[in-house]
């Protein structure tokens, strides 16, 4: 009759994205990937819509902002998608792709395109910087109108409505994900050399975590800010960030130790659980710290890296899409 | 899981001398196949329905310990980008600028985990100007490096020299790299199996073309020069680096002054316990200096061949087919490089035998 207690595969409904899944959000109650085909599927009440947001392009980086999902494709492109389909062209970079992009909830978008950073407040103004080296991530401060810049040989913090030179931080080597821990006090980047490396913005201290055997490519806070839950390991590493001195001489949690790498993280809006998909298409609910677990997706045909997670305001359902264009709803039993 | 990965092929030239003319014509002639082209220009390319990238050829060394590891950054970035609207295109084909060392782009499909997963590297096609590519050796390193990078050699403008001029660069190019595939070609034109779907870089393709390889066109004398190098003691091979020409069926051979290839030979086996440790370690200190080296060896106690190929410090190496009845074990490497120490590989190698 009942599964059993460690598993929800019964509570997935499946489905097609058709195309490979660069990024998932819930627009409020609507579910939404965003695809390598360039368009936006939305499933709302179980009717599925699609959005051409970039025609004949593909979506590279996607994030959502409030209620709506904003996307940068290999058209030069920033579209905005509303959870009823509206679709409101934000910028062109032409010739160009959208290789990074970052929101935040009151609807400020900034998107870059080689070394060009280019921030959009909530009111529609634009500014722009050019970066020492291609952009390859952004992020938004907690605190005041600033944005992170991960590049070559380290990031830059800038405010794009002030006239103060942006601050550097520097560390040699190559840049690609950024992330700002949600206090305010650490900013992290995901390096080519499989490792990660962090900054005490307060001191500029530098701290490395290292030890991935591939590269971090999915970084997820905890609601309370408390962990940082990271890829690139055969487990999910979840580094302690409650402390002053944050992970500094402090081992990480494993979770979910198998024999594939972990690919995507999202940590639960309110509660201690971390959704974790693998190399292999599978796909864990982990509780930290005890590490228990909860199978939500095993063993699959296409065996597809799970590229995209996201969980809903609530945390009552999550969705996942696969590199292979696979996706899929769980509704976490009452 | 990828099923296959996708090839790519890397297009240098120095400055005019025909890449964009081979590049268009891959892909106006090409109806099978759909290409992502990533370039360093945009607007010389007139075809639309082909995916056209532009770069910025940001290099950038790896943090590894290994200072001549420089990878494409643009390169990572832009082949993930790619992996993202996959099915879209069958191939990769990236074009270097005119100045750019082919290196960082050969050596980014073999570093980076994420690309080397999705892509392989087909083979480096390099063009040259019949007319200017003495003058080029003479002045422009680069020119010279790709040149000694290249497996497909595209000798293009032929028509505006004549023939004692195209055997004089051509013998220019043989006293650099003698291994590559060497076309002479007007408006480079030649089929396009003869730059695409080389498989280059594939150790099992390395014993397919096997009569090919190692093998010195044109240029046979040279071969068993270096051939019996590998075989007499040194005391009487005192020749060094200079420019030595040397004129046999009536084809000029000459000597570069600062890149060589060195072929050496060894009839019989290795002993792997020796041999492996020697290349690591020569690999690692003399890295920076080798271009491109191959190899395929008779390993004591091994009934298949182990085969190498590397960039710079960059190995790659696997046992493969077994060795045939009747044929007959011989263990033989390849360096491509500048200033090669001929007489410190020969003896390490030669010090190798079982």
């Amino acid at each position: 009759m009942t599964e059993p207690a460690s598993s929800l595969t019964s509570n997935v409904a499946p489905f097609d994205a058709g195309a490979p899944v660069t990024a998932a959000a819930f627009l409020g109650p609507v579910p939404a990937l965003a695809l390598g085909d360039g368009s936006v599927l939305l499933v709302a009440k179980g009717v599925e819509k699609r959005i051409a947001a970039h025609a004949d392009g593909a979506v590279l980086v996607a994030a959502r902002a409030g209620r709506s999902l904003v996307t940068g494709g290999d058209d030069g492109r920033v579209m905005r998608i509303a959870a009823d389909g509206g679709l409101e062209e934000i910028a062109r970079e032409k010739g160009k792709w959208i290789d990074a992009l970052a929101t935040r909830e009151d609807g400020a978008i900034a998107w870059s395109a080689g070394k060009e950073v280019r921030a959009r407040d909530a009111k529609g103004e634009i500014k722009s910087f050019a970066a020492p080296s291609t952009a390859r991530g952004l992020a938004f401060l907690p605190k005041g109108y600033r944005i992170a810049i991960a590049h070559y040989n380290g990031a830059t913090l800038w405010f794009p409505n002030a006239a103060a030179p942006p601050d550097k931080l520097e560390w040699k080597g190559s840049h690609l994900d950024v992330a700002a821990s949600p206090d305010g006090r650490f900013l992290l980047t995901s390096m080519q050399e499989n490792a990660l490396h962090a900054w005490r913005l307060a001191d500029k201290k530098d701290l490395r975590l290292a030890g991935y055997p591939a590269k971090t490519r999915s970084l997820s806070w905890s609601h309370d800010g408390h962990w940082l839950a990271t890829s690139g390991a055969d487990a999910a590493i979840i580094w302690p960030f409650k402390d002053k001195e944050g992970p500094m001489n402090k081992a990480p949690l494993e979770c979910g130790v198998r024999k594939a790498k972990v690919t995507s993280v999202a940590f639960h809006p309110n509660a201690l659980v971390l959704a974790q998909g693998y190399e292999d298409g599978w796909l864990l609910l982990c509780r930290v710290p005890d590490g228990a677990e909860i199978l939500v997706r095993g063993q699959t045909d296409k065996a597809a890296a799970i590229s995209a997670l996201a969980w809903d305001e609530s945390g009552r359902r999550l969705l996942f899409g696969t590199a292979e264009g696979e996706a899929g709803l769980l509704d976490m039993p009452a | 899981m990828p099923d296959e990965k996708i090839p790519v092929t890397v297009l240098t030239g120095y400055l005019g001398a025909g890449k964009t003319t081979l590049l268009n014509r891959i892909l106006s002639e090409d109806h099978g196949r759909k290409f992502a082209v990533i370039v360093n220009e945009f607007g010389e390319i007139g075809i639309d329905n082909d995916l056209v990238i532009g770069a910025d050829e940001e290099v950038f060394e790896m943090n590894n310990g290994c200072i001549c590891c420089t990878v494409r950054g643009d390169l990572i970035r832009i082949v993930e980008g790619l992996l993202k609207r996959k099915g879209k295109f069958d191939a990769i084909i990236v074009e270097t600028t005119g100045l750019a060392d082919p290196a960082p782009v050969a050596q980014t499909f073999f570093v980076d985990a994420d690309v080397q997963g999705a892509a392989r590297l087909d083979a480096v096609v390099t063009v040259a100007d019949a007319k200017w590519l003495a003058e080029r050796l003479k002045d422009a390193p680069e020119a010279k490096n790709q040149i000694a990078f290249a497996d497909v050699i595209l000798l293009n403008k032929i028509d505006l020299v004549s023939p004692a001029e195209a055997a004089e660069v051509e013998a220019r190019i043989r006293a650099i790299n003698p291994y590559a595939k060497l076309h002479k070609t007007v408006n480079c034109a030649v089929p396009l199996d003869a730059v695409l779907a080389r498989n280059a870089f594939d150790l099992d393709r390395i014993l397919e073309i096997e009569p090919a390889f190692l093998e010195v066109e044109e240029a046979h004398d040279h071969a068993h020069h270096d051939h019996e190098h590998a075989h007499h003691d040194h005391d009487h091979h005192d020749h060094g680096h200079h420019e030595h020409v040397h004129e046999t069926h009536g084809l000029k051979h000459y000597h570069d002054e600062d890149m060589q290839s060195v072929a050496l030979s060894i009839d019989g086996d290795v002993d792997p316990d020796k041999f492996m440790p020697w290349l690591n370690d020569y690999i690692q200190k003399e890295g920076a200096s080798i271009l491109r080296s191959k190899g395929i060896l008779a390993l004591k106690g091994e009934p298949r061949r182990f085969v190498f190929q590397g960039v710079h410090m960059i190995l790659d190496g696997d046992l493969q087919r077994e060795w045939r009845e009747g044929e007959t074990r011989t263990s033989r490497i390849v360096f491509i490089g500048r200033n090669l120490k001929e007489d410190e590989i020969s003896k390490g190698f030669l010090a190798c035998a079982a």
